[in-house]
């Protein structure tokens, strides 16, 4: 690189780079050093390592993320590898309703989860006039999973069928050819070319799924994930420490997660939202 | 093609799927405006009067989002198309480096990065309660997304080749700039642009920790209503947010879709 083309890099990239010191490293780096700023110093990173509330809260928010990984990646592979072999009539439509829900705010996803399972829900209208009984389930574990997984579903979608249109067709047709069945194809030409896709699909919902918080605010649930903990633990208990260093671990979970995928599928990753 | 029991199976699975993303939509938009969500649409009769109430008490939240996207999208324009353009200039382990480090503010859940911008800059002056703290974290969550779909375009027609021809008749670089980056980057910048509203108009997660009772911007204010109104106030400003949000996101996958056109030609 000649110098001058240095210097022009450098200042096409300073105001980015100054803003990106300023507004992130450095609070990052004062994050660091407030989680450490309570009464046990550094040792508050190991204590929410060892409490009892904070490792269940930890265990939770894991188990739901890993939980709506698994159902997305099956829902969406599905739904999105029958969209992207088959054309008719009402594919776009079908599509266009599948993608609407893109970037809905976690706000208005837990929202919709009550419209559909809360106390003036349409599951407890049909409950009850079928059974007596009204099901109401928005407030639970199970209503997190479904808003977790309405706003998993659309990107998921999109990434499979992307990925899809790029596997060569010829691939299934010499499969077929030979004789293979429609879930042979499937195991052993269609979940193999995808691989890379559905790697970074999931790592993106699990990282998201981590670190959502406007569907839990909404629900108001008993169920402390971990971005409720942190938000529970800086403005109700003022708890600054402890929120502080929850919150490093809560990103570093999430960046290991995205940065893993990404060197085992290559490209980037990143959540959104 | 034939259409066999699988092809059905798959229509039928991939349709209760749109209708789990639909019917619940579909359900506010009727509720916001129902006179009597609990009595029923048909039995109470359909009214304005809702989507009126939302307009009185949560105006300001409905104008402050549109000032701070807005605001949003000219830094992410401003800091973001030199960096795709020195990015897609040079694309060595520098670069990657570059773009590691601006995907990262994504990367990390945004109650995090909320949390770390309070501790950082909260006590400085009146920053704090200005409207512009919220601009600071919705530019660091959305420059990527700038950033990446503006570098995908570049990448994919040619420019080198494009700028060396232009540097060969004498083109500066402000002019090599300003005529041949900027009109062939064109495509990325609108779709990174709606990208960047759309984000930022529905940032939640960081912005509850940003805002103050000064600066409530419409997701603070739908998490407002949904926790202290009635159903039917929740319903009708969810209606108004979805007007607001719905043309955007059809505008980005058609924009999407041209950009990606180009991305891999």
């Amino acid at each position: 690189m000649r110098g001058a083309d240095r210097f022009t890099l450098g200042a096409l990239l300073a105001p980015a780079g100054a803003f990106l010191a300023a507004f992130f490293l450095l609070p990052l780096v004062l994050m660091l050093r407030t989680g450490a700023s309570g009464p046990d110093g550094l040792w508050t990173y190991a204590a929410i390592l060892t409490d009892a509330r904070y490792l269940k809260s930890l265990g939770q928010t894991l188990a739901l993320a890993a939980g709506v990984t698994a159902a997305t990646l099956v829902v969406s592979g599905i739904a999105g590898l029958f969209l992207s072999r088959h054309r008719f009539r009402f594919r776009r439509l079908l599509v266009a309703m599948l993608t609407l829900p893109l970037a809905f705010p976690g706000v208005v996803v837990g929202f919709l989860v009550i419209m559909l399972a809360g106390r003036q829900g349409l599951i407890g209208q049909i409950t009850q006039a079928l059974a007596g009984e009204r099901l109401v389930f928005a407030y639970s574990m199970a209503g997190l999973f479904v808003g977790y997984l309405y706003f998993s579903i659309p990107r998921t979608v999109l990434t499979v069928m992307a990925a899809a249109e790029t596997l060569d067709p010829a691939l299934e047709e010499a499969a077929r050819a030979c004789g293979a069945g429609r879930w042979q194809v499937v195991r052993d030409v269609l979940i193999p070319g995808l691989r890379p896709a559905f790697l970074a699909a999931g790592a993106i919902c699990f990282a998201t799924a981590m670190g959502a918080f406007g569907t839990a605010f909404t629900l108001a649930t008993e169920i402390s994930v971990l971005p409720m903990l942190i938000y529970a633990e800086f403005t109700v208990s003022a708890n600054i420490a402890a929120a502080a260093a929850l919150s490093f671990l809560l990103g570093a979970v999430t960046w290991a997660v995205l940065a893993l995928a990404r060197t085992a599928a290559g490209g980037t990753v990143a959540a959104a939202g | 093609m034939r259409r066999d029991a699988g092809f059905w199976a798959g229509l039928v699975f991939a349709a209760l799927v749109a209708a789990f993303l639909i019917v619940p939509v579909i359900l506010s938009i009727l509720a916001g405006v129902t006179a009597n969500y609990q009595r029923g649409i048909l039995a109470s009769g359909v009214t304005l009067a809702w989507v009126a109430r939302v307009l009185d008490l949560y105006a300001h939240t409905i104008l402050l989002s549109v000032k701070i996207a807005l605001a949003t999208l000219v830094a992410t324009l401003v800091l973001g198309i030199p960096v795709a353009y020195a990015l897609a200039r040079h694309q060595g382990r520098f670069a990657r480096l570059v773009e590691e480090a601006l995907v990262m503010p994504v990367a990390i859940p945004g109650i995090a990065t909320g949390l770390a911008l309070i501790l950082a800059w909260g006590a400085v002056g009146a920053f704090r309660s200005h409207w512009t703290f919220i601009l600071a974290g919705h530019v660091l969550f959305t420059l990527p997304f700038m950033v990446r779909a503006v570098l995908a375009v570049l990448l994919g027609v040619g420019l080198p080749v494009l700028e060396e021809g232009a540097r060969s008749l004498g083109a500066g670089l402000l002019y090599r700039f300003v005529t041949v980056v900027l009109p062939n980057a064109r495509p990325g910048i609108v779709s990174g642009s709606l990208m960047v509203v759309t984000l930022s108009l529905g940032e939640f997660n960081m912005t509850l920790l940003l805002h103050t009772p000064f600066t409530m911007t419409l997701p603070v204010g739908l998490a407002d209503s949904y926790a202290s109104m009635r159903l039917e106030i929740g319903s009708a400003y969810t209606l108004v947010f979805l007007m607001l949000i719905v043309p955007l996101l059809v505008a980005l996958q058609a924009a999407a879709d041209r950009a990606a056109g180009i991305g891999r030609r």
